[in-house]
């Protein structure tokens, strides 16, 4: 190599050096800059009077479509529909994902397979697994329908009755998202440390206890990132729903983003329905914030683990 | 914790058996159904007995439904094929845009690269509609509506954080000193990131790649508010089938059966990494 040449490539190296981080994420950052562009759109359009069917009378009308939700008792319908089926899910997945990650927590080969196969709901996109459901539940030939008579639920009509609907589709989340639960808390299990349990063991302390006292307190940082992580996609559940009654029967099951697609789509009330997915936007932001710390915490322990 | 009692070990096995019943049958029942013709669907008792037909799966391979009142044209098998070209050309996008920026975020670190990855990982949990509706507006404008372009575009939203979460993990976890004494030898960046840091963090590439994958043949939303009937995946496509006219339930079975099977054969072969995947790195398996 000249003597010349080392200097000119240093400098290269140093400029390039220097870029180089923004280089290489450039592209990716492009790509989020061209969507935060629809949302700063969405944040107007819920700022206007703007129906797509009368595109003459479109203005700003700023505060107006949120005031209204005031005084909207369909607005509040989905407030009530929404943390309905939030809770719901997140509660029972949570305890049934917790019930049967302790059952399956020895690793035992058996268990393993168990904990495998239980997984297939999770990858089942939930859009189909609610076509899955509704085939089951069809009153001419539905297996669940023909269970329901057979145990003396005669007429039996899961999601197209207004009672049952939020039952059918609150089972057919847990039915795909438990499965997730439990394999988070299932991994955050086994991680635990054995110490504290042998020495239980040792003491002869009471299960009940090592489980409220031990297992449950180590197992805190899984469980809270478990159910926070669903509880923000729960609240913003849509495939499952709309894929099983669209919304229905009535207005029994207009969850917020249901709401939001019927209103741009059906009665072309596009201001109202950025209003709305900005107020689910305002829930989940706030949801997230608390999510990400904990996901953070979670996540230095795992790499400190390696 | 050797004391335990036969009651005890009885009830557990209670316990799962019910546990294996209730994740397990819809998938099994589905299947079933999937090899019958109407007329053994719509019996009364249900039962699990009856001659199996492979009737609706050559009806939906062929594209034709033969009925009584004659014979019906179904695309199912272009859904399949958008489903799959969509989900494989996302990943690809997305192991491009996302794995150099992975490598910046988690080796480089420079200012504001926290922030913008967090935005980034922000992105995932805002509701999907918020985007997408303003963008159905805007893509009708610079006619990106109903393309495969526009559709991988807006897949990077969940492809994207999903790729760049696991992999910053994987390029963080090689010992920087590997690195440093490659480029010591007087080798450029790009060939460490090559030579040392991809072959490296190659797992965690791949897995990031299957699971992307997965969430992207899975989605609904994108494909329901952006794309006409010939650009959809499976699963919006499979949805339209249900109310179409004279369609036999046994060939929507087969629909759905045809349309899970990818992705739970992937997530068999991937297994070791969902842990990692669906806690966006957080929680290791």
């Amino acid at each position: 190599m000249s003597d010349t040449a080392i200097p000119a490539r240093t400098r290269r190296f140093r400029i390039s050096r220097k870029a180089l981080p923004y280089v290489l994420s450039l592209p990716a950052l492009l790509v989020c800059i061209a969507i935060l562009i629809p949302f700063f759109t969405a944040v107007a359009y819920s700022l206007q009077r703007y129906r797509l069917s009368q595109p003459w009378a479109r203005r700003w009308n700023w505060g107006e479509n949120y005031w209204d939700f005031l005084f909207d008792p369909s607005f509040w319908n989905t407030l009530q529909v929404s943390l309905t089926y939030a809770f719901l899910t997140v509660g029972i997945e949570l305890l049934l994902g917790l019930g049967i990650a302790l059952l399956l927590q020895k690793r035992t080969r058996f268990n393993n397979f168990v904990s495998i196969m239980l997984l297939m709901p999770l990858m089942t996109a939930p859009a189909l697994a609610s076509l899955m459901w509704k085939l089951m539940t069809n009153p001419g030939f539905g297996i669940l329908s023909y269970f329901a008579a057979f145990v003396g639920l005669e007429d039996f009509r899961w999601a197209s009755a207004p009672q049952t609907a939020m039952l059918t589709v609150v089972l057919v989340d847990v039915w795909v998202y438990t499965p997730f639960i439990m394999i988070l808390l299932l991994a955050g299990l086994r991680s635990l440390p054995q110490q504290p349990f042998e020495a239980a063991a040792l003491d002869g302390v009471p299960r009940w206890f090592v489980f409220w006292r031990i297992t449950l307190p180590m197992l805190t940082p899984f469980l809270l990132t478990a159910t926070l992580f669903r509880a923000i996609e729960s609240i913003q559940q849509f495939d499952i729903i709309y894929a099983m009654t669209q919304g229905g029967p009535g207005d029994k099951l207009t969850v917020f983003q249901v709401e939001a697609y019927l209103n741009f789509f059906q009665s072309t009330n596009v201001g109202r329905s950025a209003a709305l997915l900005m107020i689910l936007w305002v829930i989940t932001y706030i949801l997230s914030m608390i999510f990400i710390k904990q996901w953070l915490k979670l996540r230095e322990r795992a790499r400190g683990e390696i | 914790m050797e004391h335990t009692s036969t009651l005890e070990k009885a009830l557990r096995g209670v316990a799962i058996t019910c546990v294996i019943l209730f994740f397990m049958f819809p998938i099994f029942w589905i299947v079933l159904m999937s090899f019958q013709t109407n007329e053994t669907i719509l019996r009364v008792p249900p039962s699990i007995i009856f001659d199996p037909t492979i009737q609706n799966y050559v009806a939906l391979i062929t594209g034709r439904l033969e009925t009584s009142a004659g014979s019906l044209e179904i695309n199912f098998m272009s859904n399949l094929w958008n489903s799959l070209f969509l989900s494989s050309a996302s990943v690809a996008v997305g192991l491009i845009l996302g794995v150099p920026a992975a490598y910046a975020f988690g080796r480089l670190k420079f200012r504001g690269s926290e922030d913008i990855a967090f935005t980034l990982l922000s992105f995932r949990f805002a509701p999907p509609l918020l985007v997408l509706l303003p963008l159905t507006i805007y893509f009708q404008q610079i006619g990106l509506a109903d393309t495969y372009f526009g559709l991988i575009w807006v897949y990077q939203l969940i492809v994207l954080p999903l790729i760049l979460w696991i992999v910053r993990g994987y390029f963080e976890d090689i010992p920087a000193d590997i690195e440093n004494a490659y480029r010591v030898a007087g080798h450029s960046w790009f060939s460490t990131f090559r030579k040392v840091a991809l072959p490296l963090a190659m797992p965690g590439i791949a897995a990031a790649g299957l699971l992307a994958f997965i969430f992207a043949w899975n989605n609904f939303i994108f494909a329901l508010v952006l794309a006409s009937a010939d650009k959809q995946p499976v699963t919006v496509g499979a949805l339209a089938f249900v109310t179409a006219s004279g369609i036999q339930y046994g060939q929507v079975a087969a629909g759905v059966v045809l349309s899970i099977l990818p992705t739970l054969a992937l997530a068999l072969y991937a297994q070791r990494y969902l842990v990692e995947g669906l806690s966006l790195g957080a929680v290791k398996g």
